[in-house]
């Protein structure tokens, strides 16, 4: 791979020819300074070329479809497209100005035209984003706009609808009229707008989302205490114990980590269900009485439980690589000094295990905070996540620019911890196994 | 571990329930994996221990969610001979579950070793420049929730030109969603992080002067990689491609998102089982897979030691 003409070290050693001829030059005569500048950039191009099909193959197939997705949390063409004439007349005037003759001419006309396109459906669908129950206003009206419709306009749409004059749908439409919307992301914080376009918080019975960020984060936050409590004496254990021993012990923890997530996650059902192995269990040694069968799935006990289980491996291996190189000798001497083994423990031995606390900790709350699969299977509706609500908007709702920003926003969370990760232990130091 | 001699009474005994407390962590770390094998044998269509199974008794025992599992999706069950493995094996469920789940786990994990390991050794280089950003973009399928991945993958498979548009072309070139090259592209983004990580782990303690001894003595660099690199990294890429197997073998998020009724893998076969009626049958897949994560951890181990031993890293 290296080739020798190339190398900076073999450039140099070239030079012992030039030195006597006052600037140091190569054999070939040239300013040495100025090859090996050259053969310095010539050996960064090489090292990027090698790099560079896996990045153009990343930053295709995956950031700039994570792109495309988030410009639909602020992009949506839905209403300013299909509604030109009406749209434009949003744009000449100004925010809480009723509309006047020409709004009505121009709303009839763009609704005709829709209705013969049969387009009707996306701008109801936008409209419905905002002002729920909005969408069979447009279809309805839409079926009965095939034969066209007579001046004067205002007066005929009414006939049709009452709800055509209602000021909220106007302010609503004036919203949707330009492309670029920041609604979505008012919607994520379960936030609207009202009819002067004052930000307000929307019922409480339809305040879900910030609720819903509240508990992944807190139920990750359980999780990652829950995996320190229970990985770090499992860490601890294979860490001090010798080589052949913890070597057979790693075993039981690799395992689940090499086996599949659905698999884990399908024992955990069977296992927790009210006709389960641990109830009969409970019931068998008498803990708790036939008739009480605890309910441990399919809500937040079942997520926590089973994503306990799938992360564990995760605290459990950088912890395990920082505690191998703990010098036992430390808490040794601490111990000759008179400390108990209480006070070793926590003054000498803990803190240097921070390095690979912090590692794991933050690799758990970084996975748990974007599960999908263990929570949508045992969740139940109280386990549900944040990501189980980006998927419903994708696949059943259909409302794609929400789920876009409430991927924004937990994608922009995790991309900070992320960075924290690097910042305090380094991609680089990743290790798997 | 032993007890010191010096240690006090209190501290044995701290020391023994310590050893208790660990012993149950390992069994709550291992029994819901082990637990599901007898289960899958289960005679009854229930997930618990029935009396029969408890008193050892054979006759609680059957194999009949493994032959549900084969016949499942068959148009005739009830042949015998050729006519029914031939059967078996164009119509069976499972079995071209299985089929799709290996031929998008080989090829995705090719993709992924391939470009990975090329990326990992310009990535340990020493003159690479921007290393730590590179590095942090290419890990990045990893650490960015499924979910998110899934979602913007979705809408670009559906309209793979539709980026061409922002520098002003039409094109038309149809979907990449619902068909094999789309989830295996898929998947292969999902492997890279893990070919690089194990890759780059393996080239950290990889001897540059070996590389410079070859060249001295007059090969080229394509004889050196393959002569002298190749052999040395090589455990770190079989891991690292096991690992991007494993990844696109488990993997069910991407799929549900972007694959078509023809490529249905293990896991989406077992999703959909899951939600809609959970079977013993459940059971026996899951069996199944267990005893292949087991076979693909002890290779894994293996090639661990091995790579320790001809790189004479010895164990700590």
């Amino acid at each position: 791979m290296a080739n020798a003409a190339l190398d900076p070290h073999a450039a140099i050693a070239t030079t012992a020819s030039g030195v006597g001829s006052g600037t140091l030059t190569t054999a070939d005569g040239k300013p040495l300074a100025r090859a090996l500048v050259r053969s310095q950039r010539r050996a960064r191009r090489r090292a990027f070329l090698l790099v560079l099909p896996l990045l153009a193959f990343i930053v295709i197939t995956f950031v700039v479809p994570i792109g495309q997705m988030l410009q639909r949390s602020f992009y949506n063409d839905g209403f300013s497209a299909n509604m030109p004439q009406v749209s434009a007349w949003f744009a000449q005037t100004e925010r809480g100005t009723p509309p006047d003759d020409a709004a009505w001419a121009a709303l009839a006309a763009d609704l005709v035209a829709t209705a013969e396109a049969r387009s009707i459906g996306v701008v109801g669908t936008r409209i419905n984003y905002d002002l729920p129950g909005s969408r069979s206003l447009f279809t309805a009206t839409g079926r009965k706009l095939r034969d066209g419709l007579e001046p004067p306009y205002r007066e005929a749409l009414l006939e049709i609808n009452e709800d055509w004059a209602d000021p909220q749908l106007w302010s609503t439409m004036r919203e949707a009229s330009t492309p670029m919307t920041a609604n979505f992301y008012l919607a994520a914080a379960d936030r609207t707008r009202d009819t002067e376009g004052n930000i307000q918080q929307v019922d409480e019975r339809q305040q879900v989302y910030v609720m819903l960020f509240g508990r992944t984060f807190w139920l990750s936050a359980v999780i990652t205490v829950l995996t320190f409590i229970l990985g770090f004496p499992i860490a601890h254990l294979l860490a001090t114990l010798p080589m052949r021993k913890s070597n057979l012990l790693m075993i039981l923890v690799l395992l689940p980590f090499w086996t599949s997530l659905l698999v884990r996650t399908t024992s955990w059902m069977v296992l927790l269900q009210q006709q389960g192995v641990v109830n009969d269990l409970l019931v068998w040694m008498g803990v708790i009485g036939g008739g009480q069968r605890l309910q441990m799935i399919y809500n937040q006990t079942g997520t926590i439980i089973a994503m306990t289980h799938i992360l564990l491996p995760f605290m459990i291996l950088p912890l395990y690589s920082v505690m191998r190189t703990i010098n036992p000798s430390y808490v040794r001497a601490a111990r000759s000094l008179g400390a108990t083994s209480w006070t070793a423990f926590r003054r000498i031995y803990f803190p240097q295990t921070l390095p690979g606390l912090g590692a794991g900790a933050m690799l758990v709350f970084i996975l748990a905070v974007g599960y999908y699969i263990t929570p949508a299977l045992v969740g139940g509706s109280s386990g549900q996540l944040i990501s189980n609500m980006i998927a419903m908007h994708m696949t059943d709702t259909l409302n794609w620019s929400m789920a876009a920003a409430l991927a924004a926003l937990l994608l922009g969370s995790v991309l900070i911890l992320y960075w924290l990760y690097d910042r305090l232990v380094g991609v680089d130091n990743l290790k798997l196994g | 571990m032993a007890v010191p001699t010096y240690a006090s009474p209190l501290e044995r005994v701290w020391h023994y329930s310590y050893l208790a407390i660990c012993a149950a962590i390992f069994f709550f770390l291992i029994a819901p994996i082990v637990i599901i094998i007898p289960l899958s044998f289960n005679a009854e269509p229930y997930f618990t221990f029935t009396p029969a199974m408890r008193s050892l008794d054979p006759e609680g025992f059957s194999m009949r969610w493994y032959q549900s599992l084969l016949t499942f999706g068959m148009q005739n069950p009830d042949a015998q001979g050729w006519a029914f493995w031939s059967d078996a094996w164009n119509n069976a469920n499972w079995i071209k579950a299985a089929k799709n789940s290996i031929i998008i786990g080989f090829f995705s994990t090719l993709v992924a070793t391939v470009l990975g390991t090329l990326a990992a050794l310009g990535l340990s280089r020493p003159e690479m420049p921007f290393r730590r950003a590179i590095m942090a973009i290419l890990i990045s399928p990893m650490i960015v929730p499924l979910i998110i991945t899934a979602t913007g993958m979705f809408f670009f498979y559906s309209n793979p030109c539709e980026l061409l548009t922002l520098f002003g072309f039409s094109p038309e070139c149809g979907r990449l969603a619902g068909t094999y090259l789309g989830v295996i592209l898929a998947h292969a983004t999902l492997g890279i992080p893990f070919v690089i990580i194990t890759v780059t782990a393996t080239l950290v303690g990889f001897d540059q002067s070996l590389n410079r001894a070859a060249a001295s003595l007059g090969a080229n660099p394509r004889t050196t990689f393959f002569r002298v690199t190749m052999p040395l990294i090589l455990p770190g890429v079989i891991s690292g491609a096991l690992f991007a197997f494993v990844t696109s073998f488990d993997e069910v998020v991407a799929v549900l998102f972007i694959a078509g009724p023809d490529q249905q893998t293990i896991p989406r076969q077992m999703w959909n089982g899951i939600r809609e009626q959970i079977s013993p049958a459940i059971l026996a897949v899951a069996t199944l897979l267990v005893i292949f994560s087991i076979a693909l951890l002890t290779t894994v181990e293996l090639l661990r030691r091995r790579s320790e031993r001809i790189r004479g890293v010895t164990p700590r």
